[in-house]
């Protein structure tokens, strides 16, 4: 077994034109800063991105869309992203909007091997259209249907040679979800260590979710909105 | 005089009880944790996976993978927990957070509410704001009276596409604190100096108005 990788370019060598992919992350927040790099590198074409964000004008998602590498975003939110409103209101790109906590259920579906889940989420809303609704206790629920993606694309804090991973504060966000979601999950992280060296109390992903894995350099690490309060 | 967005944010703190976990929605909503009581502790929840959220770091010691539901440089306080996206919004919809405040573009007599999108105009997306208000226990919207071209914002029915349906439970306004009930919505309280006349005139939905109507006092 080894599913220890050199790098990105390494990692992602096999990522096709029109792949669907699952990228982790919520804002600029534990993304995979290295796999989209090296995907920009690559030029890959005709993506589908499943990820809460489409990142900024020139960081995260937005350098894929800036290549027009993406076909279709599905998100929950994408509002700091001007070149992906443009592509938007212009056709080239297509985007399904969905609740933030679907988008979630959604990946632990795949990832716990369930075909569909039930959310009260977006009732009564467009978000329902053309879903089944089914009533639970007098109260109604959309039927979800688990993603299917080619690859996940995650970000880990630590990680080890067997693919067992932690992540940092925040920055866990959908990472864990994607991770158990892909068919082939790609993990990146901050620092690789040997097997046994991880306290198994403290994983956050068990390994048999990873299918590769590999150490990035010098994590750029992007705030999106630097606030502070001043020392009195 | 009309409640500024800070004593909107000051009145909605009142509501708060101790042992609550909440969720502060972006804008006037945010504002709440810098209000809350004497003697009432609150967790406050940020649903991109934090029970615990404190305020704002000192410069220099912003941390990028520490960051709220905003995208903005956080802290933490004693006693908080991380967790992924699927258990944020698993602890949401299985009723777990007590309150949730967030701002709205428009609210019906109904309790429905519309603030995520501007057909033709924006297109951002909804966030957690669906499951939000598809699931917490009780929900208050924080938001202006009227729109910028002076139109009110509590209608008989939403025009713009709804986050969700039968869900909000009280506004506070820049004009008045009213609690939505199956008969409309029923004005509680009124800012200092605000008529009920001018209320009235500014709430296009049905608006049930019983015996003196108190002023908001801080």
């Amino acid at each position: 077994m080894n599913k220890v990788y050199t790098d990105a370019s390494d990692a992602i060598a096999d990522i096709h034109d029109g792949a669907v992919l699952m990228l982790g992350g919520f804002g600029l927040c534990g993304i995979p800063e290295h796999c989209i790099a090296a995907l920009v590198a690559k030029g890959v074409k005709g993506l589908t991105c499943i990820s809460n964000n489409a990142g900024v004008d020139d960081f995260g998602i937005g350098l894929m869309l800036q290549q027009k590498q993406v076909k279709k975003m599905i998100s929950s939110y994408v509002g700091e992203n001007q070149e992906f409103e443009r592509q938007l209101l212009s056709g080239e790109l297509e985007v399904e909007l969905i609740p933030q906590g679907t988008l979630a259920l959604r990946c632990l579906a795949a990832g716990y091997g369930m075909p569909a889940v039930f959310t009260p989420a977006g009732v009564g809303t467009e978000v329902a259209e053309g879903k089944e609704v089914r009533r639970f206790n007098d109260k109604e629920y959309l039927m979800e249907m688990a993603f299917e993606s080619d690859f996940a694309l995650v970000k880990a804090w630590k990680g080890d040679t067997h693919g067992n991973l932690i992540f940092k504060d925040t920055a866990r966000n959908f990472n864990p979800l994607m991770a158990m979601a892909g068919k082939i999950t790609i993990a990146e992280v901050e620092m690789l260590v040997p097997a046994g060296e991880l306290n198994p109390n403290e994983i956050h992903t068990p390994g048999i979710y990873v299918n590769r894995i590999f150490e990035g350099r010098n994590y750029e690490k992007r705030i999106e909105q630097r606030t502070v309060r001043p020392r009195s | 005089m009309a409640l500024d967005k800070k004593q909107i944010a000051q009145r909605i703190a009142r509501e708060l009880r101790d042992g609550y976990y909440v969720n502060l929605g972006i804008g006037i909503p945010t504002l709440v944790a810098n209000y809350i009581p004497e003697g009432i502790n609150v967790v406050l929840q940020s649903e991109n996976g934090l029970l615990g959220m404190g305020p704002f770091p000192f410069e220099g010691e912003e941390d990028p993978d520490l960051i709220n539901a905003g995208k903005q440089t956080i802290t933490t306080v004693p006693g908080s927990a991380f967790f992924d996206s699927a258990m944020s919004f698993g602890m949401i919809r299985a009723g777990r957070v007590h309150l949730t405040v967030l701002g709205a573009m428009e609210v019906s007599e109904q309790g429905d509410i519309a603030n995520w999108k501007i057909p033709g105009k924006m297109v951002k997306g909804m966030g957690g704001a669906m499951d939000l208000v598809a699931s917490a226990r009780n929900i208050i919207v924080a938001m202006m009276h009227t729109n910028p071209k002076g139109e009110s914002k509590l209608l008989p029915q939403c025009t713009l596409p709804l986050t969700g349906i039968r869900c909000v439970k009280k506004i506070v306004s820049d004009l008045a604190v009213l609690d939505v009930t199956p008969a409309g919505f029923k004005l509680l309280e009124r800012a200092p100096g605000v008529s009920v006349e001018e209320i009235v005139s500014k709430t296009a939905g049905k608006l049930i108005v019983e015996g003196d109507i108190p002023e908001i006092r801080f």
